[in-house]
Parts: C-alpha cells; sequence; structure tokens
C-alpha cells in the first residue's frame, strides 16, 4: 500500500540528489540552474504529497505559485546569462571576477 | 503488490535515474534532455497523488515552456566542457556523503513509526469531485490576491528578461531630423574644375 512517507521519502532524495549536484557542478552555471529547479521539484512532491493526504487543497496551491515563480526565475536566470555571455565571451565561473570578491 | 504501487516504483526509479543523469551529464544539451525526462516522471506521480491540474501544468509550462527555453541557452551559448567539469570528481566525495547523509536522516524520520506517516491512510476522493474545479474555486475566492500577485511577478519576469537581453535597434536606418537642417549645400555637392579634352 502506498503511504504518505513512501512520497515524502522520494522527495528527500531527489533534494539529496540536486544538493549532491550543486556540490560537483561548481563551475557550470546552467547546470546549478537545473539543480534549483530539480530542488524545487522535490519541495513541490512534499507540497502534494501532503496536501492528498491532508485532503486539504491549499497545498496544491502553493505549489502553483511555486511554479509562478520557478518560471520567473528561470527567465531572468537565463537572460542573466545570456546578458554575461554576450560581455564576457564565457560564463566561466571563475572568469566572473570583475568585483574581486 | 498493488498496481500503484508498481507504477509508483517504476515512475520514482525513472525520476532518480534522470534526476542522477541530470547532475552528472558530461553535456549540458543531455542534461537538459534528462531534466525533461525527470520533469516528465514527476509529473506522472502527482497524478499518482490525484493533483491532475498540477501533472498537466507541468507538463505544458516545465516541459513546453521552461525546458526549451533552457535547450536555447544552453545551444545558443559556447562551451567549453572540458573546463566546465574541472574540479568535479574533487567535490564528489564530500557531496556524495553530504548528500548520503541528508537522506539517511530524513528517511529515518519520515519512514520511521514516529511520525504516523509510513501508517497514513490514502483517503480516495469521492468520484465526482474535479479536481481542476476545486481548485479554481480556491484560487479565485480565497487566493485571489496572491493569484494577481503571481500574475505581478510574471510581468516583471517578463520585462525583466527583455530589458536585459534587449540590444536596441541600433540596425536599423533613420534620419536625424537636427542635423538635415544644418547641411549646407558644399556638404552635399562638389564642383570640380576639369580641363575639356580635346578632339581630333
Amino acid at each position: 500500500m502506498l503511504t504518505l512517507s513512501h512520497f515524502l521519502v522520494l522527495g528527500a532524495i531527489l533534494f539529496a540528489i540536486s544538493v549532491l549536484g550543486i556540490f560537483l557542478n561548481r563551475k557550470n552555471l546552467i547546470v546549478l540552474l537545473m539543480a534549483i529547479e530539480l530542488m524545487l521539484l522535490a519541495v513541490n512532491m512534499n507540497f502534494i504529497a501532503f496536501s492528498h493526504y491532508m485532503q486539504d487543497l491549499a497545498g496544491q496551491l502553493a505549489v502553483f505559485f511555486i511554479l509562478v515563480v520557478a518560471a520567473a526565475e528561470s527567465a531572468i536566470g537565463l537572460a542573466i546569462l545570456v546578458v554575461l555571455f554576450r560581455n564576457l565571451r564565457t560564463i566561466h565561473v571563475d572568469d566572473l571576477d570583475s568585483l574581486k570578491g | 503488490m498493488e498496481f500503484k504501487t508498481v507504477v509508483f516504483y517504476f515512475l520514482s526509479a525513472i525520476l532518480v535515474y534522470a534526476a542522477l543523469r541530470v547532475i552528472t551529464a558530461r553535456n549540458p544539451v543531455h542534461a537538459a534532455l534528462h531534466l525533461v525526462l525527470s520533469f516528465f516522471s514527476a509529473g506522472g506521480v502527482w497524478a499518482l497523488l490525484q493533483a491532475e491540474f498540477l501533472a498537466i501544468s507541468i507538463v505544458l509550462v516545465y516541459v513546453g515552456a521552461v525546458m526549451v527555453l533552457f535547450l536555447f541557452v544552453v545551444m545558443m551559448l559556447d562551451i567549453n566542457i572540458d573546463r566546465i567539469r574541472e574540479g568535479f570528481w574533487n567535490y564528489l566525495p564530500l557531496g556524495a556523503v553530504v548528500g548520503l547523509l541528508m537522506v539517511v536522516e530524513m528517511g529515518a524520520i519520515l519512514g520511521s513509526q514516529y511520525l504516523g506517516a509510513a501508517e497514513a491512510q490514502v483517503p480516495q476522493t469521492a468520484a465526482g469531485v474535479s479536481n481542476v474545479k476545486e481548485l479554481g474555486r480556491l484560487l479565485f475566492t480565497e487566493y485571489v490576491y496572491p493569484f494577481e500577485l503571481a500574475s505581478v511577478i510574471l510581468l516583471v519576469a517578463l520585462i525583466a528578461a527583455i530589458v536585459l537581453t534587449h540590444r536596441g535597434a541600433k540596425k536599423t536606418k533613420y534620419t536625424d531630423p537636427a542635423k538635415q537642417v544644418f547641411v549646407k549645400a558644399a556638404d552635399r555637392i562638389r564642383v570640380l574644375q576639369m580641363p575639356a579634352e580635346k578632339q581630333d
């Protein structure tokens, strides 16, 4: 029988995979953005599982708003990436040091 | 094993595999395509949870729009794969340890009897209730202000993306009236003195 913990553990595994992805791809801005999308997916999984098991649709509405914010975030993130590439001809993280941080 | 359980394990196996490939793929295009696969299987899992509207909208919005945008950008940029992969294996042990610890901790809590999550009964939604209809009703009554805020956020993102990537209309030809006024005939016409050629 499917229980709540099946879905919660699946969400936890997805979240851990995306944290691992952020560790591994520190030099790769595009895959970093993809790992963030995966993280949001894991969070959404938990929201929907709880929403289903508590029979409360507010959880699904939260997922709806997360989808909106994630779409806006990736659109702006990719636009910044394109501008960065246009100005510097590179998106390598090590080359982005004009702020001397 | 129940049929739903089989479907769940099938979908989640694909989901975890695709997510692992997203973070380990050498080529960013392959990573984006595996992300499409993982979103698709997540949509399947959500359909299993009777969230039909979100299951469809993740396929439409993510696979249809966001991932196409990702693929566009990935293919447009000229990426040096070898340089971008440097340090990949150095970070693997630390990242793997952190990730495994997170899974073990969360699994110990979420999978144990303590929270009662493992024996939570699946409440079946009544047959005639439409998920989309109920969501729509909530969205336009109780959550109408958050809904409008969400549309403002989308508008801001739209304008921001255009402003960031717009290069200005420099390629079009146009005449500046102010400069036209100050033009003198001498600037436009040059009178040449040429000796007449003799005919023989």
